[in-house]
């Protein structure tokens, strides 16, 4: 039994089929990646787990409890907390109000009046965005308004705003699209770490093989809203069925 | 903004060699649970609202130019509630950025349940304005709820037709409760439980805090200068202060960082585990509250009501304000306040006569057409004027006043010697 339980899910979009009999099982502590072509309903999936999207079969799993029919935030509250495939960060805030706003949201729960408490008194939680930021090499743009980061660092820092939450289950929608090698890099030892040394989950879809095969102790292909093969990485490397989906009837 | 960031980032490094030691999240606290940075703004607003009546009534009495002059009683009154009302509005307009065309409403609401306290209970005006608090605060509940469940332009659209519902029943089907067109007065025969229905001499009694009549005046005359200090002015000047330190602590706090967390992303606020409805919908209510504030300020210093005061050009006055003086800063709302009622009150009353009074030296031909340039915007059009106004700040200067004052102080420091220390970010100050 997995920490994430997903069964024959499917989702349509007017005439598309955008998901259909999706079942993916992800165990606890490990990385799960979820790799396939453009519009194969990766990010679908991911939205189904959410609570962006409610699928139109199926039921999703989490930690026993099923997430179907639950908001976001509740969804986030229960121990996933998801980075977007485009950077979805509070853009006017600093990266330290960013950081910050994690923090109190895993503190406080989803809504709690604070408004005569000031921000700046929060040693604890200041304290803890800084290792944070530290970690992911951010420490030095604290200030910066996160509008004004480059790509990169907005992922990181989208990331970084993920990780601070101590998720049970992390998902990740192309975590380094649009980052330098050296970044990409960066992320995959931190993300080796957390795995090995933080009891979080990962579920990662990515299309950098690289970051793939450095990463995912189990594999799933998703061609067309179906897994094709799921296994480990060393057996999806030569699969016949992957190649030919990720190259077209030309294989 | 963006040259902004371009500063912080350039100083960033050195902030991280001594970590927590600065920046807007680890200020530490000082006075009155203030940063040093806010505490002076206080002070200053303290200063400037105390020393009012000099600093308002600049030019002799006898001078030609005492009609600017701007300290007395009546008009100092409306500059501080007014800057109450924006300093409301802007905790729901500038932080959430949810844009409400309707709290005019709550003004109104303040407005009526304070003279049904003059009338019912007594004149004093402390209960008068906690009843007008509590009332606009649970009014506001109700539509905020219901407003607030679509945001944008539908939000905006929602807001204004509950007003113009709000000021259409007040002004017919409800007269029983708020006088309908005439207004609600206080008269000769109300109850007044706790006070007297008329005084000794048989004339209706006037608002009082404690005894001390709100009307009351002192004046000083100094050389050609007078100046007034009015018991009321003073009453609201100190609510003025209270309201805008509770605002200093909003902004300042994890609640008002998750109401400018709702304008800036509220998808990213539900990933994070937060529900932005409630956080809206409390900042929704506290403005609603400030707004019923002002209007029990607005009764208690003159004791009626009138539906006018829910119109939507009410609504919309409070919008400029807090624009004009810079949405989403702690001072703007209050300088734009000031500014449109000092040109609503001075600027209109300046009428042909005057101006040929001062362009009398010129030759006649054109002394005639410059007062003819100049007329359309003065007197009865000064709407053209602060219309104009309104456009030059909103293309110009996004941030308002304060975006000029900070523009201005920034090229004085540049010639200073550039500055090293205080270029973060100012975007909430
Ligand atoms: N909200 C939506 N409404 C309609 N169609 C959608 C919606 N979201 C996704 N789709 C469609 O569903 C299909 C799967 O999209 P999805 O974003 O899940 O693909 P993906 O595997 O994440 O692709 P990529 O690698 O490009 O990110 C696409 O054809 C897309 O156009
Ligand atoms: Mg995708």
């Amino acid at each position: 039994m997995g920490i994430l339980e997903v069964k024959d899910v499917g989702k349509r979009f007017g005439g598309l089929q955008a998901l259909s009999d999706v079942n993916l099982s992800v165990r606890e502590n490990t990385c799960h990646a979820i790799i396939g072509p453009n519009g194969a309903g990766k990010s679908t999936l991911l939205n189904c787990l959410v609570g962006k999207l409610i699928p139109d079969t199926g039921s999703v799993m989490f930690d026993g409890q099923s997430v179907l029919g639950r908001s976001p935030h509740e969804i986030n509250q229960m121990g996933i907390s998801r980075v977007f495939q485009t950077p979805e960060i509070f853009g006017d805030l600093s990266v330290m109000e960013n950081i910050l706003i994690s923090l109190f949201a895993k503190r406080d729960g989803a809504f709690r009046m604070h408004a005569f408490e000031s921000v700046a008194d929060e040693r604890g939680l200041q304290e803890e965005a800084e290792r944070m930021l530290d970690e992911v090499n951010m420490l030095d743009k604290r200030q910066m308004h996160a509008a004004s980061l480059s790509r990169g660092d907005k992922r990181r820092l989208e990331m970084a705003m993920c990780l601070v939450q101590k998720p049970k289950l992390l998902l990740l929608d192309e975590p380094t699209a649009g980052m330098a090698r050296a970044d990409t890099n960066n992320t995959i030892e931190l993300l080796k770490e957390i795995k090995e040394k933080r009891n979080i989950t990962i579920a990662i879809i990515e299309h950098d093989m690289h970051v793939v095969f450095s990463l995912a102790d189990r594999i799933t292909v998703l061609a067309q809203g179906t897994p094709l093969v799921e296994d480990v990485p060393q057996k999806i490397k030569g699969h016949p069925k992957v190649k030919e989906a990720y190259l077209g009837e030309a294989a | 903004m963006s040259d902004q960031s371009q500063t912080t980032g350039t100083i960033a490094p050195k902030a991280a060699s001594r970590p927590g030691a600065s920046g807007a999240a680890g200020r530490s606290r000082g006075t009155l649970g203030l940063a040093g940075k806010d505490f002076r703004l206080l002070l200053l607003v303290v200063a400037l609202t105390m020393l009012a009546p000099f600093i308002l009534n600049p030019f002799p009495q006898t001078s030609g130019l005492a009609q600017f002059n701007a300290g007395y009683p009546d008009l100092m009154q409306r500059f501080v509630i007014y800057g109450i009302f924006a300093i409301g509005f802007n905790i729901l307009f500038g932080l959430t950025g949810y844009l409400s065309f309707g709290h005019a409403a709550f003004l109104g609401v303040g407005s009526y349940a304070a003279v049904w306290m003059f009338k019912l209970v007594g004149m004093n005006v402390l209960p008068a304005i906690l009843l007008s608090v509590l009332c606009a605060g649970l009014f506001a509940l109700l539509i905020g709820y219901i407003t607030l469940r679509r945001s944008g332009i539908y939000f905006s659209i929602l807001t204004l037709a509950f007003a113009q519902m709000c000021f259409a029943l007040a002004y017919s089907v409800l007269t029983p409760l708020t006088g309908g067109e005439t207004g609600l007065q206080l008269a000769l025969d109300d109850p007044r439980i706790l006070g007297t229905s008329q005084t000794a001499s048989g004339n209706i009694p006037v608002p009082s805090l404690f005894g001390l009549e709100m009307r009351e005046s002192v004046d000083l005359f100094v050389g050609g200068w007078a100046f007034t200090f009015n018991a009321g002015y003073y009453f609201c000047a100190i609510v003025l202060l209270l309201s805008f330190y509770t605002a200093i602590r909003i902004f300042r706090s994890p609640f008002g960082m998750m109401l400018r967390a709702i304008k800036s992303n509220q998808q990213r606020m539900r990933y994070t585990g937060l529900n932005p409805k409630p956080y809206a919908l409390a900042a929704f209510v506290i403005s609603g509250m400030y707004a019923g504030l002002a209007g029990g300020l607005m009764a208690s210093m003159d004791p009626l009501a009138g539906a006018e005061r829910m119109f939507w050009t009410a609504s919309g006055e409070v919008v400029l304000m807090t624009i004009l003086g810079g949405a989403g800063t702690l001072i703007g709302p209050v300088l734009g306040a000031g500014l449109i009622k000092y040109m609503e009150n001075i600027l209109s009353k300046i009428n042909s006569d005057i101006l040929h009074g001062w362009f009398a030296f010129m030759p006649d031909g054109l002394e005639d057409f410059v007062i003819t340039v100049i007329y359309p915007f003065i007197g009865k059009g000064w709407h053209l004027t602060l219309g104009l106004m309104f456009m030059a700040v909103v293309i110009f200067l996004p941030g308002g006043l304060v975006e000029a004052g900070q523009r201005i102080s920034r090229a004085v420091r540049g010639k200073k010697g550039h500055d090293t220390t205080d270029s973060k970010s100012e975007h909430a100050e």
